[in-house]
């Protein structure tokens, strides 16, 4: 019998694929499909802090709007009673929390410090397994350094921490000079894992129209490379748990991950692409790999080809990439 | 009995409101209602809303139900569905007033006759003859009085709340219904903090026996009866007469009533209240607001030693002439009956009438406590909302000081023309020092008002002060400006009329500096306060001379802030409400400061709290960026400025324009006499054009080396601000030198130029022609064909061009491609200038229509915001051609539309008959045969066929010219008739879908030529955005809080129905030439044409810039699927059905959730929103697979069997 499960952020998974946060994991009839399909955990879409915000301006415009003339003097709408927090998300966590049997993570996204607090105490409440926080800041002021925003991300991390005793996953970038200095960092803040990596969505250009183009570009299977190294490197280093995302797109993929030290690999876009029951896939191909290896468990192979415990240390470093451009060993 | 009963609730401590009068109705008519009837109607839709909002939320009324509030198609329909819910046993109840109200007379007479217990609740309003007016007056409630109903009448906001409780007891053990009123706007809308009654209250004077003594009459198939039989003449007069005993004891149990209830509150009523000396010579009758100024101007006349008195009416009807007279002191000698309303031909006005009656009867029957019978006479005041003040009522005393006093008299306006106005002191003046009076200028949309609501709300709420907050508001809706009028005091506030003595103006948007002169309402020491882009050193220069000369003479302490400043840095907006009401308060003294904003930033966390805090915190940001950007201006000792103020139209308007329209724009339309006016309601067209508003604060500036001349950007805008114009390169002499053409690209006009022109001064910044420019600069791609630029600057250069472009000739309309965008925008608009809202949805249809067909147009125009627009004063927007023709307009009713537009076909189509006969039978048309064969048998199909039709009637008149007999003069008169006119019924959805369906379906079934055109926003827009059958399912109107749990009704399909009536659906923001196409084909159809144009609305919730998105959205959604059904082609075998959009490519959330109106309800009840969206999305899917079946049936039917 070969035993699939793991353990992330404390948890205990029957298996290490995890959906990650994305519209896959917005409703209760898609979680209710990917459990089924064999998912180890999922972790819900995020909160946007700033979609919140923006609808209730929006909406308080639209409240505003009639006072203007005789016969509409009042508003155009009638001002009912109305919920702005995240009273919609904290619905659908505690209904998958009651309909799952898997561990349900929730996500969060805020720009600004305060509302993190305010929303991950109430995530607890809900009765989330662990929490996933999103650091996803674009710097657009030429006047900011890298160290001042990671420092807020760090504030953001120990802030949470002091909120809230959930298992504490943080979603970093790659955009960041020191990666494993980061991960330490927000280790002390007291995160328990850390997701490598968030996949910005990048704007297009539209060349027919003159414009620019927003698609949801998926991820390709080469994206795997990115996390891959990251992890390798930080595998045994660092005091948290890795979780791998990002161009895993089959069974082998997953492998890949948890080889260089993942404790779960997350998957998104290669279910956009088929449908939510290709998750089974996915799953028997990671199975039928360890079968045709001989583990009998997955902690028997994770993390035997990070740096710490390759042979061949280097082969994660600078020195590799000289050795493929040139040519030669 | 209840357990309440005849205990007065132990404890009592009313709880203090700040509301206004519709509100406090509402509470109490929820509370005592199982069924509430409602059907929108300014100025009482405010009750219907907040019973449906009451619902909504689940409140329940006293008996622990919820009750039910439901929308009818019309008032007619609400009074049916209340005396139905009666007779069923239902406490029921609804909200109405002017023509609604007399819209539910046939069913009052039916419910009193059947001795029903009722209350109507009725924020009395004028009823349309002359002329349309929202506004307050007796004249709904006074055509009510043969009905059988009591009138019970309130005079300020803590009366009605207290009168909707007396009338509602009452009624339960009199079995008289009852009609609740009280003044239009005046009460309905005025806010004063008042005792609230609780539950526990209304228990007390409700008797729960009674309620079940009303059930048990109600029909039911346990205990039958019958109700509503037919009588013959032997026995229908002593069943009318069978009433009597109940009459004989109504007012009665009113007394008894309002007894009972001052034992509760401590505020006792009587049928009629006397108020003033008891010695009194002179007194003065009336009853609601206008009594109130009235007690005031006694009591302050009184301390100054006159005898004087008022009888406050509360019980009108039934007319208790024993309470009456004992009300009334022996020693008056003169008495004046004021009236609301106007009786014409009658004696007098009907409270006149039964005074006279009452006290001669009394007379003869030695009840009265006269010695000799005093002189009595009536007059009328207040009509339609005119302003009833202190020095009107002295004016009232004075007459009936004369030794003969005018009789039928007006007071209030100067009537010149029989002449029997008084004349009043415009200097007398009673305000008590001690009351702070501020008056506040804002824009409609900069939240001026609500502001000023949180403010009375803050003083009533946090002091014993009384307070009291009246609004006025504009009749545009585009930069409409408002004021708001505030009185805060520890005297009990009975100024039921404007200030006119401020000691705090605030002027929230500069530019109305140049048109308002607003400080002459300034007291000696007043504080100014203006929002101003101009700092304090600078701000002096900048203001007009006018402004400076009464700071100084008035000695006025001048403050200022750039509150637009204070609103973009905090993320505002456009809102700069929160900031001015912190200065009022900073500056008013009215509070401690530090108190003041304390309780203005909790004020804000009470609005705002809900809708999270960054909305919360940007709004105490703007607070404390508000005290430091707050200056005091130092005022000079000399006038310097050179700006004068603009005079209100162009010297060389037409007369009528400059003496009576101009005085209306300068806001001094009460000073005008009454001959100024025509006495039959008929008005001049293109005035408009006279109002130069300049509200724009960005115009749009053409860039003629991109632009493609599409005209894309003519055909959106709303108010017909930018025009294309295309003339031969010849007639471009001595233009101004900014002017700007480009050679025009078309074959068809050789050698022609195009000019594209802004009309700066009309534009009101929307921006719609920004949004739909397909143009981009290649090498800069924010620049478009058009784009904003600040208006200010470009005002005198562009004011020249306009002139310069409208002398150039018109296109020739024969040689136009009528039937393209391009083309159709080559055509003069004969709409201009509406004050319609800023990117407003339906005006570009009517431009259209009109441009297409303007100058053989008649439009018959149901009320609403169609009519509004179209047809308030002081200016309206329809406009003539060079040859002086255009759109002959008239309103009739809301829910007579079609049928008032087909009595003008059916007139018009008499008149060419008539004169195609006379064309046979005229005298002098003897040997012109080719001339009448011509005329009798013109084909007009296009233009050049009407411009022939057109030339032959000018030949024919001439022919006609000197003629005497009869059938040459009538032919004469009737000649013009020979030319094809098009008539247009056009109103919105409230009235083509709910109160006008009736008319409309059996117009268009009539086969007749006439044009519908639906301006289909799906609510009803005008009176502030009610659910019509029209609404959408999810979306949230007014009187459908909870959202629409059904589906838009499918008038297109209905109307299609009938085969041979010509139906199109347009989206101009989908398909502009498809839009264009339709409008030419319906008018061409020789048979009923319905077009249903979607309008995207303000009432929307939406960016109305934006506004032709949402339409595109709408339609690419199949939410409204575009499509023309031409009978034409079915009468040539083909299917008559064309689709004009593709099946749905975006799903119906993204529409839906693009729009406050959908995406409030995730907000408010998300499990429902989610539900109805799941419907929706349905429905849209359905009705296009149906349409797209309907649109493949075969139609060759060939000729049928046995024929």
């Amino acid at each position: 019998m070969t035993d699939l499960s793991t353990t992330w952020l404390g948890l205990r998974l029957r298996n290490p694929i995890v959906v990650s946060s994305s519209s896959l994991t917005g409703s209760l009839d898609k979680l209710k499909e990917l459990e089924a399909a064999g998912a180890g955990a999922v972790v819900l879409k995020s909160i946007f802090e700033e979609q919140i915000n923006l609808e209730a301006d929006k909406i308080d415009d639209a409240l505003h709007a009639g006072a203007g003339f005789a016969e509409g003097s009042s508003s155009f709408f009638s001002d009912m009673p109305m919920d702005f927090g995240p009273t919609e998300y904290l619905d659908l966590l505690k209904s998958a929390k009651q309909s799952l049997k898997i561990p349900v993570v929730a996500s969060i996204n805020c720009v600004s410090k305060g509302r993190w607090t305010d929303y991950a105490a109430k995530i607890q409440s809900a009765g989330a397994d662990a929490l996933e926080l999103n650091l996803y800041f674009i710097p657009t002021d030429v006047a900011r350094s890298g160290a001042d925003i990671e420092t807020q991300y760090i504030d953001i991390v120990r802030d949470v921490r002091t909120h809230t005793a959930l298992p504490l996953s943080v979603k970093l970038h790659p955009f960041l000079t020191s990666i494993p200095n980061m991960v330490a960092k927000v280790a002390q803040a007291g995160a328990n894992g850390v997701t490598l990596f968030n996949r910005f969505y990048q704007p297009n250009i539209d060349v027919d129209d003159l414009k620019i183009a927003h698609t949801l570009q998926l991820s390709r299977p080469e994206d795997a490379l990115l996390p891959l190294r990251w992890i390798a490197l930080l595998h045994g280093r660092v005091p948290v748990d890795l979780a791998a995302t990002s161009g895993i797109h089959d069974g082998r993929g997953a492998v890949k991950m948890l080889l260089a030290g993942a404790s779960v690999a997350q998957v998104a876009s290669v279910l956009f692409k088929h449908k939510p029951a290709h998750l089974g896939e996915i799953l028997r191909e990671f199975e039928a790999w360890m079968k045709e290896k001989q583990y009998a468990s997955v902690a028997d192979f994770r993390g035997l080809l990070s740096q710490k415990s390759n042979p061949e240390p280097a082969a994660f470093e600078r020195a590799q990439y000289i050795k493929i451009l040139v040519g030669h060993d | 009995m209840s357990h309440h009963d005849n205990h007065v609730p132990a404890g009592r401590k009313p709880s203090l409101v700040n509301i206004d009068g519709n509100t406090a109705v509402a509470h109490v008519a929820h509370a005592l209602s199982e069924v509430c009837a409602i059907y929108p109607i300014t100025p009482s839709s405010v009750m219907g809303e907040v019973a449906d909002e009451k619902s909504a939320r689940g409140e329940k009324n006293i008996w622990g139900t919820v009750p039910a509030v439901v929308e009818l198609q019309s008032e007619g329909g609400a009074s049916g569905a209340v005396h139905g819910a009666l007779q069923a046993g239902a406490m029921s109840t609804t909200f109405t007033a002017s023509q609604g109200l007399l819209l539910m007379i046939p069913n009052m007479f039916k419910i009193a006759g059947e001795l029903t217990s009722t209350v109507f609740h009725v924020s009395a309003r004028a009823v349309a003859a002359h002329a349309l007016s929202i506004f307050g007056d007796h004249s709904d409630v006074m055509a009510c009085r043969t009905t059988g109903w009591g009138h019970l009448v309130a005079g300020s906001v803590q009366e009605t709340m207290d009168m909707a409780c007396i009338a509602h007891a009452t009624t339960l053990e009199a079995r008289v219904p009852f009609l609740h009123y009280f003044d239009g706007f005046r009460t309905s809308h005025e806010v004063q903090k008042i005792e609230e009654l609780s539950f526990d209250d209304l228990h007390f004077m409700i008797d729960d026996e009674l309620v079940q003594a009303h059930r048990e009459r109600g029909l039911s198939p346990d205990h039958p009866v019958m109700r509503g039989t037919a009588q013959n003449p032997d026995v229908f007069f002593q069943g009318r007469e069978a009433v009597n005993p109940y009459y004989v004891a109504c007012a009665g149990i009113v007394q008894k009533t309002m007894d009972k209830f001052a034992k509760l509150t401590g505020r006792q009523y009587h049928a009629f209240d006397y108020i003033g000396a008891p010695d009194a010579d002179r007194i003065i009758i009336c009853m609601g607001s206008g009594a109130e100024t009235v007690h005031e101007t006694v009591e302050y006349l009184n301390e100054r030693g006159a005898k004087l008195g008022v009888l406050k009416v509360r019980l009108y009807r039934p007319f208790d002439v024993a309470a009456f007279l004992s009300a009334i002191p022996a020693t008056v000698r003169a008495i004046a009956v004021l009236d609301r309303t106007k009786e014409p031909g009658a004696i007098g006005e009907p409270l006149y009438l039964d005074v006279q009656t009452a006290i001669a009867e009394g007379m003869a029957d030695g009840l009265t406590p006269f010695k000799t019978m005093p002189r009595v006479v009536g007059g009328r005041y207040g009509m339609g909302s005119k302003e009833f003040t202190p020095a009107h009522a002295k004016a009232v005393f004075d007459n009936l000081a004369l030794s003969k006093p005018k009789k039928n008299f007006v007071v209030g306006i100067v009537e010149d023309v029989t002449h029997c106005s008084l004349e009043w002191d415009t200097t007398f003046d009673i305000e008590p020092a001690e009351t702070v009076r501020a008056i506040f200028y804002g824009l409609g949309s900069d939240g001026t008002v609500g502001a000023n609501k949180n403010s009375i709300k803050i003083i009533g709420e946090e002091t014993d002060n009384f307070a009291q907050g009246y609004f006025v508001y504009d009749s545009k809706k585009a930069g409409s400006m408002t004021v708001s009028h505030l009185r805060f005091g520890k005297k009990e506030i009975r100024s039921t009329y404007l200030i006119s003595k401020a000691n705090f103006v605030a002027c929230h948007q500069f530019g109305f500096l140049e048109k308002f002169d607003m400080l002459q309402y300034a007291v000696e020491g007043a504080k100014f306060l203006l929002n101003s882009a101009y700092g304090p050193d600078e701000v002096w220069d900048k203001i007009p001379r006018l402004v400076q000369e009464r700071i100084i003479a008035k000695k006025c302490k001048f403050y200022c802030i750039d509150a637009i400043s204070v609103a973009k840095a905090t993320g505002m907006g456009a809102r700069i409400n929160s900031i001015m009401q912190t200065c009022f308060f900073a500056i008013s003294g009215i509070l401690p400061r530090e108190e003041a904003i304390e309780k203005i930033k909790y004020a804000i966390k009470k609005t705002y709290g809900s809708k999270g805090d960054a909305i919360v915190e940007k709004n105490w940001k703007s607070v404390d960026l508000t005290l430091e950007n707050l200056h005091e201006v130092k005022v000079p000792a000399t006038a310097t400025s050179t700006l004068q103020m603009p005079p209100a139209v162009d010297p060389r308007a037409p007369a009528f324009v400059r003496d009576v329209t101009g005085v209306m724009i300068a806001g001094l339309g009460d000073s005008l006499p009454v001959s100024a006016f025509p006495a039959d309601g008929t008005y001049p067209l293109s005035t408009a054009k006279w109002e130069k508003r300049n509200i724009a604060l960005t115009v749009p500036v053409w860039e003629t080396d991109i632009c493609i001349q599409c005209n894309k950007c003519a055909l959106a805008c709303p108010h017909a601000a930018i025009r294309a114009k295309v003339f031969p390169s010849s007639a471009l002499q001595a233009a101004p030198a900014t002017f700007k053409t480009m050679d025009f690209k078309d074959k068809e006009f050789k050698d022609h130029k195009y000019a594209l022109q802004v009309f700066v001064e009309d534009c009101v910044g929307c921006e719609a022609c920004v949004f739909v420019c397909p143009v981009k600069d290649k090498k800069n791609l924010s620049r478009q064909a058009l784009n904003m630029v600040d208006q200010v600057p470009l005002r005198e250069t562009e004011r020249v061009n306009v002139e310069y472009f409208l002398g150039l000739p018109d296109a020739d309309r024969t040689l136009v491609k009528q039937d393209t965008v391009k083309g159709s925008q080559l055509l003069r608009p004969l709409f201009e200038f509406s004050g319609a809202c800023s990117g407003c949805g339906e005006t570009p249809y009517i431009k259209l229509a009109t441009q297409l067909f303007g100058d053989r147009m008649m439009v018959s125009n149901a009320t609403g915001c169609s009519s509004i627009y179209g047809g308030n004063l002081p200016t309206t927007p329809y406009c003539v051609n060079e040859e002086g023709r255009g759109p002959s307009w008239s309103n009739s009713l809301f829910e007579d539309n079609a049928e008032f537009g087909f009595g003008f076909r059916l007139a018009v189509d008499k008149f060419n008959e008539q004169a195609r006969e006379l064309l046979l039978l005229a005298q002098p048309l003897k040997g012109h045969t080719e001339l009448v064969d011509a005329l009798r048998g013109a084909v007009q199909k296009t233009e050049a066929q009407i411009f022939e039709q057109r030339k032959r009637v000018e030949v024919l008149k001439r022919l006609l010219g000197g003629a005497t007999d009869s059938q040459s003069k009538h032919l004469l008169s009737l000649a013009d008739y020979l030319v094809k006119k098009s008539v247009w019924i056009i109103g919105g959805d409230g009235w083509a879908y709910d109160i006008g369906y009736g008319g409309l379906d059996h117009v268009i079934a009539s086969g007749r030529n006439v044009n519908l055109l639906v301006l289909d926003t799906e609510v009803y827009s005008n009176t502030g955005g009610q659910m019509s059958k029209s609404t959408p399912i999810g979306a949230v109107a007014k009187f459908a809080a909870g959202g629409k749990p059904i589906g838009k009704k499918d008038l297109g399909l209905i109307a299609m129905s009938y085969g041979y009536v010509y139906v199109a659906t347009v989206a101009m923001g989908y398909s502009d030439v498809q839009t264009v196409k339709a409008f030419t084909e319906a008018e061409a159809f020789d048979g009923p044409s319905l077009i249903i144009a979607y309008s995207h609305c303000i009432a929307h919730g939406i960016d109305m810039t934006k506004g032709m998105d949402n339409q595109k959205r709408a339609v690419e959604s199949g939410h409204f699927p575009l499509f023309r059904f031409n009978p034409e082609a079915a009468t040539r075998g083909e299917n008559p059905l064309k689709l004009d959009s593709k099946a749905p490519k975006i799903s119906f959330e993204s529409f839906t959730y693009n729009e406050t109106r959908w995406k409030m309800l995730t907000k408010s009840n998300p499990e429902a929103a989610k539900e109805l969206l799941r419907k929706g999305s349905e429905m849209v899917a359905k009705k296009w697979r149906y349409l797209e079946q309907l649109s493949q049936i075969k139609y060759d039917v060939g000729t049928p069997k046995g024929e």
